[in-house]
């Protein structure tokens, strides 16, 4: 699914990264559980989270994550937004909360990871 | 090509500084993404266990020609029992740090799953010293 797409369903507004870039996920993972993002073998996948802290930015670098979608409101701090930037992390945020963002996407054929 | 890098306890903004580090540069070196990967995980792992869990330490990469090898070393508390603390679900983490989407007991059993070769020695008191290597 191109972000473009990815943006327009979840009504999201872009805080950081590229999004010129073509970004074409095939998959997402909704989680507040770094550890278990870390655990992922799949790559360039959109992450949907509700944690909004300097280590989901440092979790997607290493984990090769491209799209981050902060889910129901949260806003990405100053911190968060530098370092994305720096790394190439696509940042979002979105009004939907977890469980819409993550049906809606799905619903229109982005695919899980598990 | 050898590195060193000192890991604060407590300083989670800093927490993914080495590694990251050691991801440009193996990049750089044209290492294949999915090795890349692999190493660079374990080796965050390494570092956010050093800042959740002890008084400090410092982290050693060396990079050869066939692979690299990580030394993260902390100056105490220790493990007590570090058969429990390689099983999956085990923490001792504080509510602060699962509050930032870690300490679910899975950081030890992810650094075993994404390397080659691990090692880890640690003595209550003294310190612990993980040793880990993945080949290119």
């Amino acid at each position: 699914m191109k972000l473009s797409k990815i943006i327009d369903l979840t009504n999201a507004k872009v805080v950081a990264g590229d999004t010129e870039k073509d970004h074409n996920l095939q998959r997402a993972f909704s989680s507040d559980l770094m550890s278990d993002v870390l655990t992922l073998d799949t790559e360039h996948i959109l992450l949907i989270t509700g944690l909004t802290n300097l280590q989901i930015v440092r979790t997607a670098e290493m984990a090769d994550i491209e799209v981050v979608l902060l889910a129901r409101n949260k806003t990405a701090t100053p911190e968060m937004i530098e370092l994305a930037n720096e790394t190439g992390l696509v940042l979002l945020e979105t009004p939907y909360s977890i469980y819409r963002s993550s049906g809606v996407l799905f619903k229109n054929g982005l695919d899980p990871v598990y | 090509m050898k590195l060193e890098f000192d890991i604060a306890s407590g300083d989670f903004s800093k927490a993914g500084r080495a590694s990251s580090r050691i991801k440009k540069m193996l990049k750089q070196l044209q290492v294949d993404p999915k090795v890349i990967k692999r190493i660079v995980v374990a080796i965050y792992e390494a570092e956010v266990n050093v800042v959740a869990h002890s008084v400090g330490g410092k982290m050693l990469a060396e990079i050869d020609g066939t692979g690299i090898t990580v030394v993260v070393q902390d100056n105490g508390p220790g493990i007590e029992d570090i058969e429990k603390a390689m099983q999956e679900g085990y923490s001792t983490a504080t509510k602060a740090v699962r509050n930032m989407g870690f300490g679910a007991g899975m950081g030890l059993p992810n650094i075993n799953r994404n390397t080659d070769e691990f090692t880890i020695e640690s003595e209550v008191g003294e310190g612990t010293v993980l040793t880990f290597r993945n080949n290119f």
